[in-house]
């Protein structure tokens, strides 16, 4: 096992597989010389050269809109936003032309591309440059999307979201391109739709993905010394959605909780506390609750971003208080 | 009306072609209306009558490996490719044997082995789809050249100007061709365009530029031609803006009140078709030929609207299908 940061992490995936397929390209702002605004394609372009590691002026709608045409007609682009802020004015690409052209055309043209990019709240970046956006995409069938919280996870779920044959929406934590974590040595992927228990526990399923798993998990760790023993599902994937992995573990713990860092109203975790109660109702003790970001774009300042973003105290609380 | 003769028979053989080709558009169109407004047809219907020798001239410049994007607008393109307006037809009429399946309609024509990559319905978003697939013709180091046809109300929008920046930038073969019909839907182009010459935009990317009239369908082959070569020869792209009218509403839903019937008389006598047929006449071809010609496309045409009644609707276990490629 080698302890790789998550940004090395994707690296090697995009370069493993551009080393085996000649028509994958990477393409987005400062992907190239500048070696990518997050240093995620840090040493591609030295790899691939330009014809490869494209880098664009800043016209997102554009060459979004390249990606998905070039996918039209076999080559596999994996579209590097630089942050998924600005994917909204490349979002009429994403969903009216990738996520569709194989359904309205009766499958004649499946749409091997990969959207990537930095995404989530935090770090102080105020109200444009802090949000969560994977509510939005998953809201559309015909994308799929993933959220890896951790270094194995990014390698294994970027390689399968270049082989797949559909558009993916891979959002990156921003947060978490420094952190740290085991990732093997051999070549392998991770299925979509392939969730994981990342921590095993009786009282309560927390669901959660992408950085707030970590809340999730200094939560579980702060509970645990209460004698209270958190089971925390990473769905890894939104769409597709590991239903299952959800059902048994809140079989087991007749309870459940989700984490995101996204904002309320209508954003995934309603979804999931849909389907919960549809499907394993009877087996809740407790209607299921949420932690998510306020419903409040970003402040600035330190004191309300930090109080509007989710925690590991504002979810320990919500645990203790739905174990009342 | 000033004609050019065709000289030889080459030249007549040619235009007959193009005249079989634009008969075809516009009774296939003439049917379509007819079966909207019985409801057999459904959502938008976008008329390109009037429109014809534009897509007839620039299609008949490709090769089979070309590419052609399309508008919502796109009956005219498909059938100018080839197409057979029997799926077409059933497309329109949402039958599973339509050309996408029924998921299309009228919007949404594709056909993949003709290399026609689809009629599009976001205004202006086609633009860069197209400069992406000739991306990947030029990383594939194919020589097809890829045109893209587009309104110049499209031209507004900022897929419209960043298509046409990433295409001048990276040399891309593509052919963007501005049908300007003068009007975006209830909107004339003067209310939109702050120059009205859509093709000035060229100077903006620093790519070759061609503005012409659209009624003449082999004038338009010979400058899209030459756009064309020059995108195969690595050149880059063209802007060629072509004038044109037609003489329906925006949609089958439009009254198209904001325009005088003097105008609409003006243009209907530059018809293209109309012109093509005086052409071959001057050409040496006779009346009860072109007259014949007609009848046969139309007995054809009678063939696919009859195709498409009786065609079944898609499954309803389609329902599910195609939301994601099947895996590899
Ligand atoms: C982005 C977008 N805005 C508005 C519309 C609605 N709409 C459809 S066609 C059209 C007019 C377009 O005119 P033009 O590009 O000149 O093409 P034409 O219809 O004349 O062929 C409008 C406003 C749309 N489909 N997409």
């Amino acid at each position: 096992m080698a302890i790789l940061t998550y940004r090395e992490a994707l690296n090697r995936a995009m370069v493993e597989e551009m080393e085996k397929d000649p028509l994958i390209y990477l393409m987005g702002e400062e992907v190239g010389h500048y070696q990518g605004a997050y240093k995620v394609s840090q040493g591609m372009l030295d790899k691939f050269g330009e014809e490869r590691v494209i880098d664009t002026p800043i016209s997102e709608n554009g060459f979004a809109g390249i990606g998905v045409g070039s996918a039209m007609v076999g080559l596999r682009p994996i579209i590097e936003f630089m942050t998924w802020n600005f994917s909204l004015v490349a979002i009429d690409q994403i969903i009216n032309s990738a996520a569709k052209m194989n359904y309205m055309s009766g499958g004649q043209f499946p749409m091997p591309i990969v959207f990537r990019g930095a995404g989530g709240a935090g770090g102080r970046l105020g109200a444009q440059h802090s949000q969560a956006f994977e509510s939005w995409y998953a809201h559309c069938p015909g994308l799929k999307v993933v959220c890896p919280a951790t270094p194995k996870d990014a390698y294994g779920l970027l390689k399968s979201s270049i082989r797949d044959n559909n558009p993916t929406i891979f959002i990156e934590s921003e947060v978490l391109y420094g952190s740290k974590g085991e990732v093997p040595e051999q070549e392998y992927t991770i299925p979509l739709g392939l969730g994981e228990i990342k921590r095993k526990g009786t009282d309560i399923t927390l669901v959660t993905w992408s950085r707030a798993l970590s809340f999730a998990e200094e939560a579980a760790t702060i509970l645990e010394k209460e004698g209270i023993s958190v089971e925390i599902v990473d769905l890894r994937s939104l769409r597709p959605l590991d239903e299952n992995l959800i059902y048994e573990s809140v079989k087991k713990t007749n309870r459940a909780l989700v984490v995101e860092e996204g904002w309320p109203v209508a954003g995934f975790g309603a979804q999931i506390a849909y389907l919960i109660q549809k499907n394993a109702f009877a087996y809740l003790d407790h209607p299921v609750e949420r932690v998510t970001q306020m419903d409040v774009p970003m402040s600035y300042a330190a004191n309300l971003e930090r109080m509007s973003l989710p925690n590991a105290l504002r979810v320990a609380d919500t645990i203790r208080e739905m174990l009342q | 009306m000033v004609s050019s003769v065709p000289k030889d028979s080459q030249s007549v053989s040619e235009l007959k072609e193009f005249y079989r080709q634009m008969v075809l558009i516009r009774k296939f169109e003439e049917a379509a209306a007819k079966a909207y407004s019985v409801g057999k047809i459904g959502g938008f219907l976008h008329l390109y009558i009037g429109q014809e020798a534009v897509g007839v001239g620039s299609i008949a410049s490709l090769t089979p490996k070309d590419y052609i994007v399309s508008t919502y607008r796109d009956h005219g393109h498909a059938l100018a490719r080839g197409l057979n307006p029997k799926p077409l037809m059933a497309e329109l009429f949402g039958k599973g044997t339509g050309i996408s399946k029924g998921n299309g309609g009228s919007m949404h024509f594709f056909d993949r082995n003709a290399h026609f990559m689809g009629g599009h319905g976001i205004v202006g978003g086609h633009i860069s789809l197209a400069a992406g697939i000739a991306f990947a013709s030029k990383f594939k180091k194919e020589d097809s050249v890829t045109i893209c046809f587009f309104g110049e109300g499209a031209a507004n929008i900022g897929s419209f100007h960043e298509g046409l920046n990433l295409a001048a930038i990276w040399k891309l073969p593509v052919v963007f061709i501005c049908e300007n019909n003068h009007y975006a839907m209830g909107t004339p182009e003067y209310r939109a365009l702050a120059v009205k010459d859509v093709s000035v935009r060229a100077y903006a990317y620093d790519i070759a530029r061609d503005h012409i009239e659209g009624d003449e369908v082999r004038k338009v082959r010979d400058h899209v031609q030459v756009a064309v070569e020059r995108a195969r020869r690595g050149e880059g792209p063209t802007l060629i803006e072509v004038s044109t009218y037609r003489f329906r509403g925006h949609s089958m839903s439009d009254p198209a009140k904001y325009r005088t019937k003097e105008e609409l008389e003006a243009y209907k006598k530059k018809d293209p078709l109309m012109r093509a047929r005086h052409e071959l006449e001057l050409g040496g071809i006779t009346t009860e030929e072109l007259d014949k010609m007609d009848l046969e496309i139309q007995t054809q045409i009678d063939e696919a609207y009859q195709y498409a009644e009786t065609s079944p609707e898609p499954p309803l276990s389609q329902l599910h299908k195609y939301v994601y490629a099947e895996d590899k």
